[in-house]
């Protein structure tokens, strides 16, 4: 397998600016890595800057200094349309809630993951719903499946283009426990089958039960207050 | 997959999507109806002075003796003796004169007497002459016989044998029938002009019916003139001698100019159908526009996820300026269909009432502009929401729903 580490952040710095008009600090983060393959989950309440670290690491959103490294590839200092081509191409993401396309089928959406990489196939994305356990809804609309559904046909959207690195920003967000943790489950199994490494950021404890290495956004956001030090 | 999302997005929005083809189709449809119908309504009546250069009546409106000579619509002003048509016929540049008289119908259509003349090779249109269609024959001088224009003909469900007492005037009146009998012995051949319109009758027909002025049995109404080919001055001459130098005639020449200033009078009519068709543009403009703009509120978080995705912000625009084009286009399609709808009848009602033919897909700049400025309507409207696409911050637009 390429040792190549799957995501690398160094001196990451991220500020908004607040409707006040201050510079207000939202992550900096010394050192982060995730090695190829490798399954990771990161605890934090919202609002502590876990979507604006997925962001920056989807390259959906630009850092204001540091350096973040997907696969190899480095993001900062890219061109938007490189950052868009190469999350297409490389990064696999699911989102919280409602993140399938009304009016496109099962199918259609899956296809939607690999439209902006390396083509839309419909072998291809039939196969990722296969491994999610869907090859039988594939024309079904989103509304016709429940919502557990939903949220695997997302799982089978990220894995689709076979990423190096797959993000999931609070994926059982609106899932009981019991189907959390199977989406979970669902997400690891496939991650390992396509040797994708996984970053999962969630204050679900169901979730993050599911992992043996978890670590708390405050250990490696600087901007947080340091548990060690209350 | 560019495609597919266009045909989804319009697809959820279905009932603005609707709205906004209808209106485009209908601005499309009065565009094209009204520039073409203005070129062609104009075109289609100088083609139907089936070939005559002028018009020779008593002293009066030239556009009346151009509407009564050549189709057969309004009332002749005043009659002629036949010495006036000898005399213009005998004239050197004359090629062809045709006397007629009117004042006669069945049942409100127009009786037209005319001589034998008629139907020795008289072109209607370059190479085209009056015939009278197989089975039948031309009338015969001095005899009650009819040749029934084809329009005349079906109208009034005739054909060869058929036998009729005509009216007195030209106006039905029931009351004011002759008691002479006509026979049907032939029917026009169509000719797409007024002529398929009239009953023709041997002019005696006409000018020595019961309780016509014995006095006036060799009037005339008008003689139809065609010039000799390459006898130019022959207008301006004619011109001279009968409307400047003699004062009882008059000469209507020439016919294009005479009608064009018959259209010159409906020229406030177009312009007023003009605004009109604009305004109807920018209202279906400003529905693409509403149509798309709404559903851009709406799809805010559908674009996000593109973009998570890895579309870039190109795809964005290009997916939403695809909807307003798709608008524009099905609007085109369906404009076509509306304008086809409009020409349809209006070619009828140019071919029952007047007898002139108008031909809706006769090639004119508009259909090519109609569509273009239809679709250049909807890709303006398209341009304000695809901005708002373009520029859309995909972390907001990402952010859980609350």
């Amino acid at each position: 397998m390429d040792s190549t580490p799957a995501l690398i952040i160094r001196d990451l710095v991220k500020t908004f600016t607040a409707p006040s008009g201050q510079r207000v600090d939202v992550l900096r983060i010394p050192f982060f890595q995730l090695e190829a393959g490798q399954h990771r989950a990161i605890r934090g309440e919202s609002g502590l800057g876990k979507t604006t670290l997925m962001h920056i690491i989807a390259g959906i959103l630009e850092a204001d200094s540091g350096f973040v490294a997907v696969g190899g590839t480095e993001l900062t200092g890219l061109s938007e349309a490189r950052r868009d081509r190469l999350r297409a191409e490389r990064l696999g993401y699911v989102f919280q809630t409602f993140n399938l396309l009304q009016g496109l089928s099962a199918l259609e959406n899956v296809m939607l993951g690999l439209a902006f990489g390396k083509g839309a196939e419909t072998g291809t994305a039939l196969a990722a719903l296969a491994r999610v356990g869907l090859a039988d809804r594939a024309h079904y609309q989103p509304r016709q499946l429940s919502t557990g559904q939903q949220q695997r046909v997302a799982v089978a959207r990220a894995l689709a283009n076979r990423p190096c690195l797959i993000l999931a920003d609070e994926p059982t967000g609106n899932l009981d426990a019991a189907r959390g943790r199977k989406i979970v489950q669902l997400l690891r199994d496939s991650a390992s089958a396509l040797g994708s490494a996984l970053l999962v950021a969630s204050h679900d404890p169901a979730v993050l039960d599911s992992f043996e290495e978890v670590i708390d956004l405050a250990e490696i956001n600087l901007v947080l207050p340091q548990e060690e030090e209350v | 997959m560019l495609f597919l999302l266009i045909r989804r997005g319009l697809r959820q929005h279905l009932v603005s999507t609707a709205v906004a083809v209808l209106l485009v189709a209908l601005g499309m449809g009065l565009v094209v109806s009204v520039w073409v119908v203005r070129a062609e309504a104009e075109q289609s009546f100088t083609r139907s002075a089936s070939g005559f250069d002028a018009v020779l009546g008593a002293r009066g409106s030239k556009l009346q003796l151009v509407l009564n000579g050549l189709f057969h619509q309004e009332a002749s002003p005043g009659n002629i003796t036949a010495e006036d048509y000898q005399q213009v016929k005998a004239l050197p540049m004359v090629d062809r004169a045709i006397p007629i008289v009117v004042g006669d119908n069945f049942r409100g259509v127009r009786l037209v007497g005319v001589s034998d003349d008629f139907f020795q090779n008289l072109e209607y249109a370059p190479d085209h002459v009056y015939t009278v269609e197989q089975g039948g024959r031309p009338f015969l001088v001095g005899q009650k016989e009819a040749v029934a224009g084809s329009l005349a003909a079906h109208q009034l469900g005739w054909s060869i044998g058929t036998t009729f007492h005509p009216f007195h005037g030209l106006d039905y009146n029931p009351e004011a029938q002759h008691s002479e009998i006509f026979t049907v012995v032939g029917v026009l051949a169509p000719t797409n002009t007024p002529a398929d319109r009239v009953i023709w009758v041997p002019l005696e027909g006409v000018q020595r019916l019961g309780g016509h002025d014995p006095a006036a049995f060799t009037d005339l109404s008008a003689v139809l003139i065609r010039f000799k080919p390459g006898a130019k001055a022959a207008g301006l001459m004619l011109d001279t001698r009968y409307n400047r130098q003699g004062k009882r005639l008059t000469l209507a020449w020439p016919v294009a100019s005479i009608l064009a200033d018959l259209f010159a009078k409906f020229s406030w009519f177009e312009s007023a159908l003009q605004a009109l068709a604009y305004m109807v543009a920018v209202v279906a403009g400003a529905s693409v526009f509403s149509s798309v703009y709404s559903s851009m509120s709406a799809r805010k978080r559908d674009l996000a996820i593109l973009r998570a995705l890895g579309a870039h912000r190109g795809f964005l625009i290009a997916a939403v300026l695809g909807e307003s084009a798709g608008i524009g286009l099905l609007g085109c399609a369906l404009g076509f269909g509306l304008y086809a709808a409009i020409a349809s009848t209006v070619q009828e009602i140019l071919r029952t009432r007047i007898g002139v033919l108008f031909e809706p897909w006769a090639w004119n700049p508009v259909m090519v502009w109609g569509p273009l400025l239809m679709l250049g309507l909807s890709l303006l409207a398209g341009a304000l929401p695809a901005w708002r696409a373009y520029r859309l911050s995909v972390a907001d637009g990402l952010s859980p729903l609350s």
